[in-house]
């Protein structure tokens, strides 16, 4: 474990210090006021600070992995209620929401309760949350309100809670070895979003998605899942998958982060937002950084625990 | 400034970071040091913290709220916040029972070289305009200092963080935002100024959608 975690260290800050070299490199040539050089730069330097935080998380333990997921919850709830139409009646909801709904939610991830993080929101939370924002009797956009709450609270708190709630699944020849299943999740997912980035800048002709999403190109879309699904079978030795099944595995996910991208995208561009937030330089707001995990982090775990998991 | 005024002082902005991840925008005009007198709309007691926490230190600890008396002097830890934290200038709002004239009490801080923070429309605004007819007070003071630039500064969400009457913040990102100063023109009534004073402050207040 602890030899494979250095590895694996090693590895990420090898890339991130030849991305640091190449966008020197480009800085150079492309002059200093370049804003996409700029931008390059600053989302590179927030990869550090976030994979920094990451391995302090991990070398913390599972706790510090729920915690850290935690904390990303809370700032991608204030993110997402922000932008929704909440109103003063409300309050009740969402205070709970927040103070109440989310950590629980966590504590049960910690625990490894499946039983109750599982159902928590979907089901009780679901229909304890309209039911207190009836007590105010305010009527005026009810619906919009009450939904939106509850998808702020699927999005930020139950999506997200699946990536530490991977620590709970119980894997024969795997025990004590679930957070690399973590590892294998995000680097997957992130790096497909950096993949399609690249291959979109060198290749993309096609756009894919003008309306929602005008960067996304159909060869950045081919080129990212691809090679980013070729490194997810390179790493099937931290998994408890073989080569296959690990390729098979991170198309999937790459496939449901980058419709997830498409997903939030639609959301932003119907409140009239570029980003989600501002909090991680370069890239926006938490949400923006964390969509297209947030859609492919319960598909993977309920595809794991189905097939891999004893239950 | 005492050590436990310090320290409440760094709590508050720390809190204020927490709940509300706010940014200051500083659109017209640059977060370098200078006198001003800021104007801001008012939705919450907690403005004038979100303001205070956006400027930069130097500028922080120079820019004193203006607030009611009436509210700030009611209890112990309401009193120590408002004096001794925010180093605020307390003025009577109720002009029957006042010793001393708001504008001068104003204008005798400016005079020590301090900003000023203040909320023209008077009291809190927890209806649905956008902002409530301002009070003379601006134009008074902007009158008898007329070489200070005078900045509006939009204020927003922080009333959707804490409606009135709520005990409990919820997290909501706001935004503080910085417009072009201006000055009392020439010749310029009372009711000019106020007028443009109001549409200055509104020009920088973002589109709601549903």
């Amino acid at each position: 474990m602890n030899g494979h975690f250095i590895i694996l260290l090693g590895i990420v800050l090898s890339v991130l210090l030849i991305a640091t070299g190449a966008a020197q490199l480009l800085k150079r040539r492309g002059g200093p006021d370049n804003l996409t050089i700029q931008n390059l730069t600053a989302r590179i330097n927030a990869w550090w600070v976030m994979v920094a935080v990451m391995a302090i998380a991990f070398v913390a333990g599972p706790t510090g992995v729920v915690v850290l997921f935690a904390i990303c919850s809370f700032a991608a709830l204030r993110e997402f209620l922000t932008l929704t139409n909440t109103a003063a009646a409300d309050h009740w909801a969402l205070t709970a929401a927040v103070f109440i709904v989310l950590p629980l939610q966590y504590l049960a991830v910690g625990m490894g309760w499946y039983g109750f993080y599982s159902i928590f929101i979907p089901v009780y939370a679901f229909l304890l949350m309209p039911i207190l924002s009836t007590l105010r009797g305010q009527v005026e956009n009810f619906l919009i309100r009450v939904s939106e709450a509850q998808w702020a609270l699927m999005i930020a708190v139950f999506c997200v809670s699946h990536v530490p709630a991977l620590l709970s699944l119980k894997i024969p020849d795997y025990e004590g070895k679930n957070l690399f299943l973590i590892f294998f999740l995000i680097v997957v997912v992130q790096s497909s979003d950096v993949l399609q980035y690249v291959w979109g800048k060198l290749l993309g002709r096609r756009k894919i998605a003008p309306n929602l999403s005008p960067s996304k190109t159909l060869e950045g879309l081919l080129g990212g899942i691809l090679s980013a699904s070729l490194l997810g079978a390179a790493l099937f030795w931290i998994t408890p998958f073989s080569v296959l099944q690990a390729f098979a595995l991170s198309l999937v996910i790459t496939l449901m982060g980058f419709l997830g991208g498409l997903v939030m995208s639609a959301i932003k561009r119907d409140r009239g937002v570029k980003d989600w937030g501002h909090l991680i330089a370069g890239h926006g707001g938490f949400i923006d950084r964390l969509d297209s995990v947030i859609f492919s982090a319960p598909i993977f775990f309920h595809i794991v625990r189905f097939y891999w998991d004893l239950h | 400034m005492s050590l436990s005024a310090r320290i409440t002082a760094a709590l508050i902005v720390g809190f204020a970071h927490v709940v509300t991840a706010v940014r200051g925008v500083w659109d017209g005009i640059a977060p370098i040091p200078g006198q001003r007198i800021y104007f801001a709309n008012h939705n919450s007691h907690g403005d004038f913290v979100l303001v205070w926490t956006v400027l930069p230190r130097a500028l922080r600890f120079r820019a004193r709220p203006v607030a009611g008396a009436d509210y700030w002097l009611t209890s112990k830890l309401k009193s120590f916040i408002g004096k001794d934290v925010f180093n605020a200038v307390l003025i009577d709002r109720n002009s029957n029972t006042r010793t001393s004239d708001p504008v001068t009490q104003m204008s005798a801080a400016l005079k020590e070289g301090d900003s000023l923070i203040l909320f023209p429309e008077g009291t809190r605004n927890t209806g649905q305009a956008r902002l409530l007819p301002f009070k003379s007070g601006l134009f008074h003071l902007a009158t008898a200092n007329p070489e200070i630039d005078i900045v509006p500064v939009w204020i927003e969400n922080l009333n959707r963080v804490m409606p009135k009457g709520a005990l409990v913040p919820i997290p909501l990102i706001c935004t503080v935002t910085f417009g072009a100063p201006m000055r009392l023109a020439m010749g310029e009534g009372k009711a000019d100024f106020l007028a443009r004073a109001e549409s200055a402050l509104n020009a920088l207040a973002p589109e709601r959608k549903i």
